[in-house]
């Protein structure tokens, strides 16, 4: 019978992701609650190292494939290794972020392991001892439970909506080789291109502060690049922003950028539209900056201040620097 | 070149959604049903290449009856024709079988899916799809080159960008800034109604469909707690008292 809670770590680089320690509470507060075991997949190369990080987060077991083939992630050799591990052990549950890597890898073992699977979702739970994942649908007009018919039952997790906790477990190391043949693997990365170094990734910012058609250019950002400095945030961009080229692509919140989840978020000159409310809607604490008092954003805001950016932003800025 | 382009029929962004009051679905009464956006961006790629390469390219659509609008869309954009499988919502891994099916007798050289669909929010079907195909995949792309038999696309991750090389066939799922998808012209309209559609069920393509995921209940999501609004003409006095509460009451600074 299909038993154990399973996670598959992320690293990047030799470094293990902040999602993983994540999915790894998230993980432990499953198997608690069914009386099993925690078991990591981690692959990559020269990444043992890494698995006392896991331990440290309630993993009973890593299991390990260590080998140059997973130097770079690849769609394919990742998702042979993983599914193999899983298969043989007869995985009951199996979880992943809902990071651009663990999207792709974890769609990918869906077709292997002919199984389902529940994407992004912000809570699991136990139901009948079988796991009931919830998950927002329709851009976050919806919340759905979703139950697993297949094993393993799967989930994405989003990143930044589950807590870290640590939890020192065993975290005994098992090496395997998921033997893949070199020729099995189709896929190359050519080319690794870093964006600007020491940019705060949006999807794991504890904060931040975005900007919309209300900063009116480039060069305006600079007063919210100020706060975000102070506060350790990351600044974000309404599609409007990235639309006239203020700000890039990677850049946008929202429906057609990213699904982020911070502990707070500063929306200045944005009004609030629903594509740009997908994005950001889960985010804990949310303040709105906007001179229009009729603007949607403030049906959300925790906390509003009607008024015009380029006054209270700069003023915000001083407080914070008295208080810190 | 033989270029397969898949579309999914959903709600207009802008749409109102409402859950039926036995949290099994949503009422789809009043709404707008248009093209996933991102799909768009997988037809527009499709056409480029067919201009570059010559070819055929063949939309398919799982969906009820008013999925054919889409495929006519698609058509009226410039596809050359349509498939329209006529199983109505089911999940990501049977939606792909559904559609694995029907390209396998299409035989193409490259397959285009949206990164995601904006209705279910899943971003599984095109990698679950390349799966049961057994060809390789590259998803969420934002640019995109074919040549010799090699697809080479653009990916962004976090904090990077890759290159990443494939050989074709493959599944590519298109992201936002692959393209500036064209609209439908009028004569592409016009034409699109003469364009053939092959209309098959689960039978027709020999698939039984077992749901794996299973929506057990639907809810409008949670409610937020009303926001304050910090209130006065003085911009300084504002802002310290928004800091003021970010510290002591909400706690996140
Ligand atoms: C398919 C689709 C996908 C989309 N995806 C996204 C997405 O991913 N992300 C996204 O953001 N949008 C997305 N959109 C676009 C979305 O519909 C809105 O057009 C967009 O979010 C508007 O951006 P904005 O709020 O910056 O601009 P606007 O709606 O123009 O709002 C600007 C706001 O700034 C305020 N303002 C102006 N000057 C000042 C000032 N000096 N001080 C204070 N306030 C000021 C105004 O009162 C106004 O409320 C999408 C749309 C579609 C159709
Ligand atoms: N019913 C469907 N018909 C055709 N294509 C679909 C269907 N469902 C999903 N797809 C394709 O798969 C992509 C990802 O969908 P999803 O996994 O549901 O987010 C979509 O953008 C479409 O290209």
């Amino acid at each position: 019978m299909a038993k154990g809670v399973w996670i598959v770590a992320e690293q990047r680089g030799g470094a293990l992701r902040k999602v993983s320690f994540e999915i790894a509470s998230a993980a432990r507060k499953l198997a608690d609650e069914l009386g099993e075991e925690v078991s990591a997949v981690l692959v990559g190369s020269g990444v043992e190292g890494l698995a006392p990080e896991l331990a440290k987060y309630g993993v009973d077991k890593v299991y390990l494939a260590d080998d140059a083939i997973y130097a770079d992630y690849t769609t394919d050799a990742y998702s042979a290794a993983v599914a193999k591990v899983v298969k043989e052990n007869d995985a009951s549950i199996l979880l992943l972020g809902s990071s651009v890597q663990g999207k792709d890898l974890g769609a990918s073992l869906v077709g292997k392991l002919a199984t389902g699977m529940a994407s992004d979702c912000t809570e699991l739970k136990i139901d009948g001892g079988k796991m009931v994942a919830i998950r927002p649908m329709y851009a976050g007009k919806v919340f759905a439970e979703v139950g697993i018919e297949s094993y393993p039952q799967m989930a994405t997790l989003r990143p930044n909506v589950f807590a870290a906790v640590e939890n020192a477990k065993a975290g005994e190391v098992v090496k395997f080789d998921a033997g893949i043949p070199a020729d099995a693997l189709k896929t190359k990365v050519l080319e690794t291109q870093q964006d600007a170094s020491g940019k705060i990734e949006l999807t794991e910012a504890d904060i931040i502060i975005s900007g919309g058609r209300g900063m009116k250019g480039t060069d305006e950002y600079k007063i919210l690049e100020e706060l975000a400095g102070l506060l350790g945030a990351a600044v974000g961009a309404s599609r409007a922003a990235v639309d006239a080229g203020w700000k890039p692509q990677s850049d946008q919140v929202g429906q057609t950028g990213k699904v982020v989840s911070p502990n707070l978020y500063i929306a200045c000159g944005i009004s609030g539209a629903i594509q740009h409310l997908a994005g950001m809607s889960s985010s804990k604490y949310i303040v709105a900056i906007n001179k229009d008092e009729e603007a949607p954003i403030f049906a959300k805001a925790d906390y509003g201040i009607v008024d015009d950016l380029f006054k209270i932003v700069p003023e915000l800025t001083a407080a914070v620097k008295k208080m810190l | 070149m033989n270029i397969v382009a898949c579309v999914k029929q959903v709600p207009d962004t802008e749409a109102l959604i409402k859950v039926k009051a036995d949290g099994s679905g949503i009422e789809e009464g009043g709404i707008k049903w248009v093209m996933n956006p991102y799909d768009e961006y997988g037809v527009e790629a499709a056409l480029k290449l067919k201009e570059a390469n010559g070819g055929e390219v063949t939309v398919v659509s799982l969906g009820p009856a008013r999925a054919m609008e889409t495929i006519r869309t698609a058509l009226a954009m410039g596809a050359d024709k349509g498939v329209h499988i006529t199983i109505d919502a089911v999940d990501e891994y049977n939606t792909a079988a559904a559609l694995a099916a029907a390209v396998k007798e299409i035989n193409p050289d490259i397959i285009f899916c949206g990164q995601r669909a904006i209705d279910d929010d899943s971003a599984q079907v095109g990698s679950i799809l390349a799966e049961l195909l057994g060809i390789p995949q590259v998803t969420i792309v934002t640019g995109l080159t074919v040549a010799d038999g090699k697809a080479k696309a653009i990916k962004p991750i976090e904090g990077a960008q890759l290159v990443i090389e494939s050989p074709l066939p493959c599944v590519i799922t298109a992201q936002k800034g692959l393209n500036e998808p064209r609209y439908a012209s009028l004569p592409g309209i016009m034409k699109a109604k003469k364009k053939p559609v092959d209309v098959k069920d689960a039978a027709a393509l020999g698939i039984s469909v077992e749901p794996k995921a299973k929506i057990i209940k639907m809810t409008p999501p949670p409610e937020r707690a009303p926001g304050k609004i910090i209130g006065g003409d003085d911009a300084a006095v504002k802002a310290a008292e928004l800091a003021k509460l970010l510290r002591e009451e909400a706690k996140v600074i």
